[in-house]
């Protein structure tokens, strides 16, 4: 129960930083998919610079257990590329959607009617598709400095850069 | 430039820096981290609800899936988390004086007219939601839980995610 109602206040505060943002609105993903607005851009690079760094922190003192996905990268791949058609077509993803719903637009429901068919068609076929796609090219649950052969410090050091350098860049569009 | 451009510039920007509300995303995942021991996401949640239909309407055969027999449909944290969501775009919308009722995105109007935004969505919605449970995860749990984690599987989700979604756009604008 405890864990639920720090659900429902990350989840408002999540939703009105999303809002604020700007990603809730339907050109301004549009705009991003189309490279005329980098908003969409701006704001995840943002949250992924300074999340990876306090998250890190977070982890060496044992405050927070890391969750990282395995790398099927067949799945990855396909799937990836099946989700951005889809979220060009919508013109929302899910956690944008929900709060572009928020702000009023109640076009948000046709998309997520869709989504609770799409989820179920994938639950259908969970079985033969965990045992096809799902392990085509599988690493296992492999990070970026793990491939990159650093230690987490070092790498993080520098992707950070790598980061900041792009965001500097980008707040030139 | 494109006809769409100038529509995309005039409908508006965000309501706070883009830098500023992404950042404050990434200490919000370091909280759901620390707090909930949980990664932002977003899509889970509607396969979430898509189970709990299912249940409603084919209870046996849905808790027979592989898919809901690994993530049991019922009332959890993402669930909560996304739900709340919604209000927290609400609060930030009505503060902000940016709150509006459309059936129809502004930028879908402007270009296409009122008509077919609601298919296009909802089949948008169909390959989002399947192409999010193949990959593993959406925009918030790849794109930003998984990318901040230094995951494989985020970083190669993400791009992909860009890549079909720049491409689906192509088709649309």
């Amino acid at each position: 129960m405890k864990k639920l109602i720090q659900g429902v206040l990350f989840g408002i505060i999540f939703g009105f930083l999303l809002q604020k943002g700007g990603v809730t609105k339907y050109h301004i993903l549009e705009g991003q998919l189309l490279l005329v607005d980098f908003t969409v851009m701006k704001v995840m690079l943002s949250a992924i610079l300074v999340g990876m760094i306090g998250f890190y922190f977070l982890k060496e003192k044992g405050l927070a257990k890391p969750h990282i996905k395995a790398a099927n990268l067949g799945a990855n791949i396909i799937g990836g590329l099946i989700f951005g058609l889809g979220f060009a077509l919508a013109g929302y993803c899910p956690g944008t959607g929900a709060a572009a719903l928020g702000q009023g637009n109640l076009n948000a429901l046709y998309y997520m009617g869709g989504m609770f068919i799409g989820s179920y068609v994938f639950a259908e076929f969970s079985k033969p598709l965990n045992q096809s796609v799902k392990n085509w090219l599988n690493k296992g649950e492999i990070t970026l400095p793990d491939i990159f052969h650093l230690p987490e410090r070092k790498f993080i050091f520098v992707f950070g850069a790598v980061l900041l350098l792009a965001l500097i860049v980008l707040s030139q569009f | 430039m494109n006809d769409y451009y100038e529509t995309i510039q005039m409908l508006g920007k965000a309501a706070w820096s883009p830098y500023l509300a992404g950042a404050l995303i990434g200490i919000l995942a370091w909280l759901t981290f620390t707090f909930s021991n949980k990664p932002i996401g977003a899509s889970s949640a509607y396969a979430t609800v898509a189970g709990l239909l299912g249940k409603l309407i084919a209870k046996k055969h849905t808790l027979k899936l592989k898919y809901y027999k690994e993530n049991p449909p019922e009332v959890s944290w993402g669930l909560v988390f996304v739900l709340s969501a919604i209000g927290g775009s609400f609060i930030s919308s009505i503060t902000g004086g940016e709150f509006e009722v459309r059936w129809v995105p502004k930028l879908w109007e402007e270009v296409h007219g009122s008509s077919s935004y609601s298919i296009t969505a909802f089949i948008g919605g169909i390959f989002m939601a399947f192409g999010a449970r193949l990959a593993g995860g959406c925009t918030s749990g790849h794109g930003i839980s998984g990318t901040l984690q230094l995951s494989l599987a985020s970083w190669v989700s993400l791009l992909c995610f860009f890549i079909g979604g720049i491409i689906g756009a192509q088709f649309l604008y």
